[in-house]
């Protein structure tokens, strides 16, 4: 072989700690239902441990953190264009709603 | 910066613009790596698809969306615990995340023998995932549970459930035949004839975006 290193290899420590830092993440977040947290600190702390989670996995499982730029840009901007979907089909859900709701009333 | 510098110091963008304007390949990885990452992020747009229509039942029924908290208790140890086969499926996929990620490690070493045994090891845990999903839709359907309805609330929840959580199931039952084939190529020493594990990286992809999945999947129906 080659003395240039072969694909994405590094330190076992740094998976290790990701690895540990998941299970943490995974907990906190069954504990946000088990202590029956409720609005929006319930929200906020499930989006947060769900991007954490996430983007730990992309970066550093996935080895993304490592890879040029190009290949991030290429793969991560594309999805950017769901919040839009996210956004109009939450509109829509609300308007659905309104007329079922108006439809019941007559 | 100084214009002695060699191209290392070209500025982030600068490296992109060479990268797909340049007259040679765009993404200097294995074509292998680029077409699953590729193929990740249409299968994104799939389970983000799955989700958003799932977000705009939610929103529109006109009747109470069943507690995700309640319908997924166990009766263990003399009482209901909350969503507790949901969070062990969880942490069983979390660790299945972390052998892979350690077996594509262990690949780059040329460590044969702890590769195989780390790709079975996930491979073993995908199964029981699978297995406790099995479990876990056995249940809801003798409690009644129906694409088209449900014994506590909105219809919707059904049709969610089964076409997301079965979705994903069918991508882990995929997973374990792909780690299968590749330990078997491992153990024989395919890779090592080829000169490259960069395949079964490429395979710990699929195998993380999985997990990656099952993250959004648990925050969003589960949880939320």
């Amino acid at each position: 072989m080659s003395d240039a290193k072969e694909g994405q290899q590094h330190p076992l420590a740094v998976y290790l700690w990701i690895w540990l830092l998941l299970f943490v993440l995974s907990t906190f977040s069954y504990l946000v239902d088990y202590f029956h947290l409720h609005g929006m600190l319930r929200w906020s702390l499930i989006i947060t441990f769900m991007l954490l989670k996430a983007g730990f996995i992309v970066a550093i499982f996935m080895h993304m953190a490592w890879e040029r730029l190009a290949l991030k840009l290429a793969i991560l901007l594309p999805p950017l264009c769901l919040l839009i979907l996210i956004g109009f089909m939450a509109i829509e859900g609300d308007y659905t709603f309104l007329t079922r709701g108006a439809a019941f009333l007559h | 910066m100084a214009h002695d510098a060699p191209a290392t110091a070209l500025g982030p963008l600068q490296q992109v613009a060479g990268d797909f304007g340049a007259d040679k390949q765009a993404f200097t990885v294995p074509w292998g790596k680029a077409m699953m990452w590729i193929f990740l992020l249409s299968d994104t747009f799939i389970f983000s698809c799955f989700l958003t229509s799932y977000m705009n039942v939610r929103i529109s029924t006109m009747k109470a969306w069943p507690n995700p908290s309640e319908v997924f208790a166990l009766h263990l140890f003399g009482q209901d615990i909350p969503l507790i086969l949901i969070a062990i499926m969880t942490f069983v996929l979390i660790t299945s995340s972390g052998t892979m990620a350690l077996a594509v490690n262990y690949g780059y070493r040329r460590d044969r023998r702890r590769t195989v045994m780390l790709l079975c090891a996930t491979a073993a845990l995908g199964a029981t995932f699978v297995g406790m999903q099995a479990f876990e839709w056995t249940k809801l359907i003798t409690e009644g549970v129906r694409p088209w309805g449900n014994p506590w609330g909105a219809p919707q929840f059904g049709s969610s459930f089964f076409m997301i959580t079965g979705f994903h199931g069918c991508h882990v039952t995929a997973g374990v035949i792909y780690l299968l084939i590749t330990a078997k190529r491992v153990a024989s020493g395919f890779y090592d004839r080829k000169g490259s594990y960069e395949t079964v990286e490429v395979a710990g992809l699929y195998w993380h975006f999985v997990d990656l999945v099952w993250v959004f999947i648990f925050a969003f129906f589960y949880l939320w």
